[in-house]
């Protein structure tokens, strides 16, 4: 496997760490700081930035029981952990391996070999799988807002360069992009947009409604 | 670097250790009495009203008590350990999904913790404040908004200036040596 060289942004991570930037996104981030310890120490450096903002920020006082009720508390029998931890599934990092829980993925054919499952979809964007047969062209598109795509296997090429397992790619509305599966094998994303994505050709919109994307 | 209190960790950390290490309910009061009006204000920040943000107090700072044992100060530092427990609170308490996290590094039992590695993590996070407080006004107003969670990402992205560089190589040297360590353990 080749070291990642396409990370997460800065602020991408910094709004992860603060908690605002949405499922669809959230659930990329959390996949590439599984495979990725740049952006796992990236992520830390962000949350101890939040302490800091934490400790520094003005303080309100709290009722003044709310000290003796904590510690009397803190006897009480621990509740069932609400959200159990997810390991790594074949190629699906934890996050993702929680998502499509134990069934694994449902895949929707799209035509041309192309094929999808839907993880999330809501007010933030949507999130899903795609699969790309070997060597064949996802129809060019561009985002009216931003789209994240993660690869877990395979390769993909663009305009923009190459991208392998762990890399993530950012696109912006303004980036037209057709990229292109490596050979040998599938190439399966993670992709997230928080706008429906816009196919220029191949799917008449009808279609695209149909498979929401 | 010529400050005496350099050469010792922060009293949070102290009492956060003594806490996983000694269940040491002193400790937790201190932790309590140093945590619970700044979490309140960041809950009340975020819109919760003034009894949700207390609960969100309560809950952040029983958690603190319960998973004491996963607290690992060569790769988090107290403040940024609970801000994170805190904030997944909140978005557990608001009605939307709840957030992703990333898969754990299952450490072993007992790994063996630096003590210089606790330091210097804290010494980092000492000159991050430093460096916040030589901040503009208008400039800390925009972090602060920041990691409230009162901007959205796309509002993040023009956010510069914060200096992570070196707090960010330092967790990362920690988590090398980590899975240095955890390899080593498989392999014996």
């Amino acid at each position: 496997m080749t070291a990642i060289s396409h990370h997460v942004p800065d602020g991408m991570i910094a709004a992860y760490a603060a908690g605002t930037l949405g499922y669809p996104f959230e659930l990329v981030v959390a996949a590439h700081v599984s495979m990725c310890d740049e952006c796992r120490a990236l992520l830390a450096a962000h949350e101890a930035a939040g302490g800091v903002v934490l400790e520094v920020a003005a303080a309100a006082p709290v009722s003044g029981d709310l000290k003796a009720r904590t510690l009397a508390a803190l006897d009480r029998p621990v509740r069932a952990e609400p959200r159990p931890v997810h390991r790594r599934s074949g190629i699906y990092p934890g996050p993702v391996a929680a998502a499509l829980g134990a069934a694994g993925p449902r895949w929707q054919t799209m035509g041309g070999g192309v094929r999808q499952c839907i993880l999330h979809e809501g007010t933030a964007g949507s999130v899903r799988l795609l699969s790309i047969p070997p060597e064949q062209a996802v129809p060019e598109h561009s985002h009216g807002g931003t789209e994240l795509t993660l690869v877990l296997q395979g390769s993909f090429d663009d305009e923009t360069g190459r991208f392998g397992v762990g890399d993530l790619e950012v696109a912006d509305g303004s980036l037209e992009h057709t990229p292109v599966a490596g050979a040998g094998m599938p190439c399966i994303c993670l992709a997230a947009t928080d706008a429906p994505l816009r196919f220029r050709a191949w799917l008449p919109r009808l279609v695209q409604r149909y498979f929401r994307i | 670097m010529t400050d005496p209190t350099d050469a010792l960790p922060s009293e949070q950390t102290v009492w956060m250790l003594a806490v996983r290490d000694r269940r040491d309910r002193a400790a937790f009061a201190r932790l309590f009495d140093f945590y619970a009006p700044r979490l309140k204000a960041m809950a009340v920040r975020s819109g919760a009203g003034s009894q949700q943000a207390e609960d969100i107090v309560q809950d952040t700072m029983l958690t603190v008590w319960q998973k004491a044992g996963q607290f690992d100060p060569t790769r988090s530092q107290v403040s940024g350990w609970i801000y994170r427990i805190a904030r997944n609170r909140q978005i557990d308490l608001s009605r939307r999904p709840a957030q992703p996290l990333p898969e754990e590094i299952e450490t072993e039992e007992g790994h063996g913790e630096d003590p210089a590695q606790i330091l210097a993590l804290d010494q980092e996070v000492r000159q991050l404040r430093d460096a916040l407080g030589r901040l503009k006004p208008e400039q800390f107003g925009m972090i602060e908004r920041a990691y409230l969670g009162e901007l959205s990402h796309s509002e993040i992205r023009a956010e510069t200036g914060l200096p992570l560089g070196t707090i960010k190589s330092r967790i990362r040297l920690g988590l090398d040596r980590l899975r240095h360590e955890l390899k080593g353990l498989r392999e014996t």
